[in-house]
C-alpha cells in the first residue's frame, strides 16, 4: 500500500525537485536581467547586490567554466573533475568527523542517560562547547595534534580537520541522542523493569529503537556540521586538496575569470548532498523504527 | 528479535565500510626518504598556502638543496588562523616565514624568536588606483575611499599617509576582501595589492571600456619603497633560545638558509620551472599568475644588495621607527618600546653567505633580469 502511494506521487515529486533547481536559477538571472547594474542600497546600506557579469556571473558562465579546463597548462583536465576531487577528499575528511562526532555524540548521551550526575555535569559544558569559535580551535587541535606521535602513527593536518568536523558533529548528535534516549513512555520503562531487564538491555531493546526519530534529524545536522567543519578548517589550519581551500584560492580570481570562483561552490553543494544523501541512506535502513516521526 | 536487529547490522557494516574507506584518504606526507635517517629533520612554517611567494623554499626542496645541507626539510603550509611566529615559539616548527611588523608586535608580547635571514629586500605592497582617479601619492589619498586588509597589513600605507600629512579621518577606509572586485566595482579608490598577487589579479580582468585586460598603464601604483614607509616583509625566524644554547640548531640554521639562498637563486634563474614545482606543490594558483608571482617575488630579492638574507640594519630601524610611532585608526602602534637586541641578527646569514661564496654561488645577482610575465585572463 506504502509503496504505490509512493509511486503515485513520483512524478510531481520530480517536477517539485526540478522546480527546487530551476527556481533559484530563474530567480539569479531573473534579479540580473532586471536589477539595477549598481545593485540596490538604502543609506548607503548595500541590500542587493550588483547584477555586473563581475559580481553575478550568468549561471551558463559558472556552468560552461566547470567544463573548461581548470587551467591553461598543457594537460589540464576539466574544472569539474578537479571540482568533484576536492569535494571528494573533502568528503572524505567530513565523514571521518562525522563518524568521531556520532560515536561521541552517542557515547556522551548514554552516560548522560545512565548517570543523572553525568547529565548535570556535562550538559553545560558540552553546550558551552559549541560557543568557542573556532578560529580559536583550529590553531590549537593542530597543534596538539602535531605532539602526538606513538609508534608508525604521525598525526597528520586531515586529522586535525576532522577533529574539527568531529567537534562540530558530536553536539547535535549528543543533545538529540540524549532527547531519544529519554523518548519511552513511562509505562514502556515500567514494562522492561518487570522483565527484570537491566539498564543495558533496556537501552538496546527500548530506548535506542526509540531514539531512532530523534537521532535521524541529529545525524543530517552532524553531516551537514561536519561538512562545513571541514571546508572552514581546511581554510583555516591550511590544509590543501579539500573544496575550501579551492574557494579562496580561486576567490582571486574573481575579477578576471568570474565563472571559476562559483566552480568549486558547486562543489560545496554536491558535497552537502551527498552527506544529506548518505543520513537518508540510513534513514531508509531504520524505516521500522521510524514511527511517530514528523519530518523527514 | 532476529529482523529487528537487522537494519541496526546494516547500519553498523556501513559505518564500518566508510571508516575502511576513509582510512585510505588523506595520506600525503610521502616524503620520509630511505636516506632520511642521516639528515636532520626540519619543519619550515609558511605563512600562506602554497604559493610562489614560497618558491625559493619548494626549489630548494624539490632540487635537493635542503638534502645536500643535511636536512630533511618538511614545508608546513599556512592558513588564515595560522600564525606563523606562533607556532615557531611554540616549539613546533623550527623556522617560520613572516613578516617583520606582524613579529615586532608578537616579540613585544613574549614570542622569543630572532630574524635570521631578510630575504624580501623589498616590500611587495602598493596602493593601487585607476589612471583617472587623480591619485599619484599618498597625498592624494584624502578624501578617498581606501582600501585595506587590516590584521597587520596596513601599516606601511597608514606611515606613508602620516608622513604626507594626511589622518585617517580624512580617508574612508575599507576593509578589503581576497578579491579584487570591490577595487574594479569602485567602491575602493585605492586598493591596497601585493605586486606579486591582487596587482595581478587586476591586470588578469578585462577592461570594460577597451574589451582588453588592464593594462600597467590603465592604474597609478603607490610603491611604499619609494615613499619611503616600506617595511621589511619575509624573513626567516628562529627560535631565539635554541639559537643561544643548541650548537646543533646554530648549524642547522646556517644550513637551511643556505639551501634555502640557493633555492632563490634557483627560481631566480628558472622563473618556468619554479612556478611548476609550486604548482606540484599543491598550489591551484592559476599557470600565468603562479609565474607571475614567481617572477614579482624574485624582483624583491634580487638584485640583492649585500647579499640575500643579509639584514640592512637601515632597513630594520625603519621598519622598527614605524612600527613604534604609526598610529592605526584605533590609535594603536604596533610596539611601544624598542624591541630587544635578540629580534635579528647576521651571524648566520653572514656565514651561509661566505660558504655559498666559496662554492661560486651568486648571491647578489647584479645581473638579474626580470622575465616578462603575459598574463591570461583570470591567470589561467
Amino acid at each position: 500500500m506504502k509503496t504505490e502511494v509512493r509511486r503515485r506521487w513520483r512524478p510531481s515529486a520530480i517536477a517539485w525537485g526540478l522546480g527546487g533547481v530551476l527556481l533559484p536559477v530563474l530567480l539569479w538571472e531573473g534579479y540580473k536581467a532586471v536589477g539595477p547594474a549598481s545593485g540596490v542600497s538604502v543609506g548607503g546600506m548595500p541590500l542587493l547586490p550588483r547584477t555586473t557579469d563581475l559580481a553575478m556571473p550568468h549561471v551558463w558562465t559558472m556552468l560552461q567554466r566547470l567544463l573548461a579546463p581548470e587551467s591553461s597548462a598543457p594537460g589540464a583536465g576539466p574544472m569539474w573533475v578537479a571540482v568533484l576531487q576536492a569535494a571528494g577528499f573533502t568528503l572524505g575528511i567530513a565523514g571521518a568527523g562525522w563518524l568521531l562526532g556520532v560515536v561521541v555524540g552517542l557515547g556522551l548521551a548514554m552516560l548522560m542517560q545512565r548517570f543523572r550526575s553525568a547529565n548535570s555535569a556535562m550538559l553545560p559544558w558540552i553546550i558551552l562547547s559549541q560557543t568557542v569559535p573556532l578560529i580559536a580551535i583550529a590553531p590549537l587541535v593542530r597543534r596538539w595534534g602535531s605532539q602526538l606521535e606513538f609508534g608508525p602513527f604521525t598525526w597528520e593536518n586531515w586529522m586535525s580537520v576532522a577533529v574539527i568536523a568531529a567537534y562540530l558533529a558530536f553536539f547535535p548528535v549528543a543533545i538529540g541522542a540524549l532527547r531519544g534516549f529519554g523518548a519511552p513512555e513511562k509505562a514502556h520503562e515500567d514494562l522492561m523493569r518487570t522483565y527484570a531487564l537491566g539498564w543495558w538491555q533496556t537501552f538496546l531493546r527500548l530506548r535506542l529503537p526509540a531514539s531512532v526519530p530523534y537521532l535521524l534529524p541529529a545525524l543530517r545536522l552532524a553531516a551537514a556540521n561536519a561538512v562545513i567543519g571541514a571546508v572552514v578548517a581546511e581554510v583555516s589550519i591550511g590544509l590543501r586538496g579539500g573544496i575550501g581551500r579551492m574557494i579562496v584560492e580561486f576567490a582571486a580570481a574573481a575579477g578576471g575569470d568570474p565563472g571559476k570562483p562559483w566552480a568549486p561552490i558547486f562543489g560545496a553543494v554536491v558535497l552537502g548532498l551527498a552527506a544529506v544523501g548518505f543520513v537518508a541512506l540510513i534513514g531508509a535502513l531504520l524505516r521500522r523504527y521510524r514511527r511517530g516521526e514528523q519530518a523527514v | 528479535m532476529n529482523t529487528r536487529r537487522k537494519p541496526l547490522t546494516i547500519l553498523a557494516s556501513g559505518l564500518a565500510i566508510t571508516a575502511l574507506a576513509l582510512a585510505g584518504c588523506g595520506g600525503e606526507s610521502g616524503d620520509g626518504s630511505a636516506a632520511a635517517d642521516e639528515l636532520t629533520p626540519v619543519k619550515l612554517q609558511l605563512q600562506w598556502f602554497a604559493q610562489a611567494q614560497f618558491a625559493g623554499y619548494y626549489a630548494a626542496l624539490d632540487q635537493g638543496f635542503f638534502e645536500e645541507e643535511g636536512l630533511d626539510v618538511e614545508i608546513l603550509e599556512g592558513g588564515a588562523d595560522i600564525v606563523p611566529q606562533d607556532v615557531l615559539a611554540s616549539g613546533d616548527a623550527d623556522y617560520a616565514i613572516s613578516w617583520v611588523p606582524k613579529v615586532l608586535g608578537s616579540i613585544e608580547q613574549g614570542a622569543a624568536i630572532t630574524n635570521v635571514a631578510q630575504i624580501f629586500e623589498r616590500s611587495a605592497t602598493l596602493q593601487v588606483a585607476m589612471a583617472d582617479s587623480g591619485i599619484d601619492g599618498p597625498e592624494d589619498l584624502a578624501g578617498k575611499k581606501v582600501g585595506s586588509w587590516g590584521y597587520g597589513n596596513e601599516w606601511e600605507l597608514f606611515a606613508g599617509m602620516q608622513q604626507a600629512g594626511v589622518e585617517i579621518d580624512d580617508i574612508e577606509l575599507i576593509q578589503q576582501a581576497f578579491d579584487m572586485n570591490g577595487f574594479l566595482a569602485g567602491d575602493i579608490d585605492a586598493a591596497q595589492a601585493m605586486t606579486y598577487n591582487e596587482y595581478a589579479q587586476v591586470l588578469e580582468t578585462e577592461n570594460p571600456d577597451t574589451g582588453e585586460l588592464y593594462q600597467p598603464e590603465d592604474l597609478t601604483v603607490i610603491d611604499w619603497n619609494e615613499e619611503g614607509t616600506a617595511m621589511l616583509q619575509d624573513a626567516i625566524w628562529a627560535d631565539t633560545q635554541r639559537l643561544e644554547d643548541d650548537e646543533e640548531y646554530q648549524k642547522t640554521t646556517v644550513a637551511f638558509i643556505k639551501a634555502a639562498i640557493k633555492g632563490w637563486a634557483y627560481a631566480k634563474d628558472n622563473p618556468e620551472e619554479a612556478a611548476e614545482i609550486v604548482t606540484g606543490a599543491g598550489s591551484t594558483l592559476g599557470t600565468s599568475h603562479q609565474l607571475w608571482m614567481t617572477n614579482e617575488t624574485s624582483k624583491l630579492i634580487w638584485p640583492s644588495t649585500n647579499g640575500v638574507g643579509l639584514i640592512d640594519e637601515a632597513a630594520w630601524e625603519q621598519t622598527v621607527e614605524i612600527a613604534l610611532g604609526t598610529k592605526n585608526e584605533t590609535g594603536a602602534t604596533i610596539i611601544s618600546e624598542e624591541p630587544p637586541a635578540t629580534a635579528w641578527t647576521n651571524e648566520y646569514v653572514e656565514k651561509a653567505l661566505a660558504e655559498l661564496e666559496e662554492e661560486g654561488v651568486d648571491t647578489k645577482g647584479a645581473d638579474f633580469a626580470p622575465i616578462e610575465v603575459e598574463l591570461q585572463p583570470g591567470g589561467n
